[in-house]
């Protein structure tokens, strides 16, 4: 079975709800860890990686908590699957860039994912639609907990879980959510929240992580810290922090609506005039003004838009999944072109925006 | 004013340097002065710090050798220094001491306070209760009090 067999469409994936999903597309919590008395990934020679990963994959793969599962070497997946996991979001770039040595297993719920062989022997992460911090740390202990008695972990009193690298030493915890602002990005007070979170040491990245960009006003808040606290005081801390980022995009959609709407409805009216009659459209173009027909329908501007299906447009728009709906190879021309094709087809029942009374 | 170098010969040569909130100063004669490569400004600091009362912190200084290796992946510091990563969980004890100094700057604490893996966990709670025994045991034989001494004995026997 390939990967592609295994997850769900888009489709229904995107049905999935959660607490407060108009504004949190995900939660998340991985957790690092190593084995001892094998050199970490990076440092590790392949057949030392061999060792490791073979050791691991049958360990995780018994876990009745991952049933059912698909599990494989990196090595044996093609380029287009490791990029249709990324924009799913359940590997990061760095491990879709890993070959032998290195393994995934995830289930078809796609709540959980064990990388193998990242930059630590394990990165085991939680995932669940909207807020639900708690659920995803529940869950991850508890996949954590089963496996304890299976490998042998690098751990020690004093400095908890060893890491490859000593920021994520301690608890090896990774506690992130994704979230869409675009109201405080046009109220262009999107600087500031960073600001804000920074100075409370977490860190603010793109839609994929380190070093990406916020495309379409998607938005990372992850806990930098690791050490020197529990996961339940880490889970406490970051909660506080993105309920409150959540009531500040709500309050700043309000007052654009108040003080700016014809500013907002602009810019709606305008995503939904290309993205319903463009003939060819980039990704990046297409994921910008979808976040502003996605705020549109939230605003009440779309009777007939449903949020699954511009989150399912977001995926499915994007590179590798756009190419894995065509046999052919694709070129980036060729892409723009089927992308806007597509556009114009998913929109062309929607009515466009009316703006309320 | 006096050379505070050999405190012999008048001080010609006078220092002031701003380290955080505090001033220091060194006065020297011509020839300390040379000696100590006063002429050289890159060693300045260097001066101020070998002489003045209150040494500043110096920066963090790796316990190991520039050119010591981890005994079990072969990692050395530089290694460290350039891909911020270490080679295996062995790399903590080798690097181990200048480690605290760099942790400060990244984390809450330098203490893990989290999860225990199970298996720890237990045998740490049974240490702990071993050791609250041998304190009742210890007690329980300087008071001659033998019956509960030897109900202790066994207990702890049990433990271990």
């Amino acid at each position: 079975m390939t990967i592609h067999e295994f997850l769900v469409p888009p489709a229904v994936a995107c049905q999935r709800a959660g607490p407060h999903d108009q504004i949190v597309m995900s939660s998340r919590v991985r957790l690092a860890r190593n084995l001892k008395k094998h050199p970490f990934p990076s440092w590790a020679k392949k057949p030392d990686r061999l060792r490791v990963l073979e050791a691991i994959q049958p360990a995780v793969e018994t876990l009745p908590q991952l049933a059912p599962h698909f599990a494989a070497a990196m090595d044996d997946l093609t380029p287009l699957d490791k990029q249709i996991l990324v924009e799913r979001h359940l590997i990061s770039r760095e491990h879709a860039a890993k070959g032998a040595g290195s393994g995934l297993v995830v289930n078809q719920e796609e709540t959980l994912c064990v990388m193998i062989n990242e930059e630590d022997h394990l990165r085991m992460q939680a995932l669940r639609p909207g807020l639900q911090i708690k659920a995803c740390w529940q869950a991850i202990d508890d996949l954590d907990s089963a496996l304890e008695p299976k490998l042998d972990f690098a751990f020690t009193p004093e400095l908890g879980y060893l890491t490859a690298c000593p920021t994520n030493l301690g608890t090896g915890i990774r506690v992130s959510a994704m979230l869409h602002l675009p109201g405080l990005v046009l109220a262009e007070e999107i600087t500031r929240i960073i600001n804000a979170a920074n100075k409370l040491n977490f860190a603010v990245r793109g839609l994929y992580g380190e070093g990406t960009e916020a495309l379409g006003n998607v938005f990372q808040v992850s806990n930098q810290m690791t050490l020197g606290e529990s996961e339940p005081q880490i889970i406490e801390r970051i909660s506080k922090a993105l309920n409150q980022i959540i009531e500040e995009e709500e309050n700043a959609r309000l007052l654009l609506i108040e003080k700016k709407s014809k500013i907002v409805f602009n810019h709606i009216g305008r995503a939904y005039g290309v993205l319903a009659n463009a003939h060819t459209i980039t990704s990046k173009e297409t994921m910008n003004l979808l976040s502003l027909l996605r705020l549109g329908g939230e605003l009440g501007l779309f009777t007939k838009l449903d949020r699954s299906l511009t989150d399912e447009m977001f995926l499915l728009t994007q590179p590798a999944h756009l190419q894995q709906q065509h046999t052919e190879k694709l070129g980036a021309e060729e892409r723009d072109i089927l992308r806007a094709t597509m556009l114009r087809t998913r929109l062309r029942d929607i009515p466009r925006p009316q703006v309320p009374e | 004013m006096l050379c505070n170098a050999c405190k012999q010969n008048e001080a010609k040569v006078h220092l002031t340097k701003i380290v955080g909130d505090k001033m220091q100063k060194v006065d020297l004669c011509e020839d300390c002065s040379k000696d100590k490569g006063v002429d050289d400004p890159t060693s300045y600091s260097d001066l101020l710090m070998g002489l003045s009362a209150e040494p500043v912190p110096s920066e963090p200084e790796p316990a190991a050798e520039p050119g010591a290796k981890c005994p079990a992946c072969g990692y050395s510091q530089a290694d460290f220094k350039k891909a911020g990563r270490f080679g295996c969980s062995e790399c903590y004890d080798t690097f181990g001491e200048g480690l605290v100094v760099m942790l400060k700057t990244m984390h809450k604490g330098t203490r893990h306070t989290g999860k225990v893996p199970a298996a720890l966990h237990q045998s740490r709670a049974e240490a702990q209760k071993v050791k609250l025994l041998q304190k009742r045991l210890d007690k329980a034989i300087t008071e001659e009090n033998f019956e509960e001494a030897a109900q202790l004995r066994d207990e702890i026997k049990r433990l271990k």
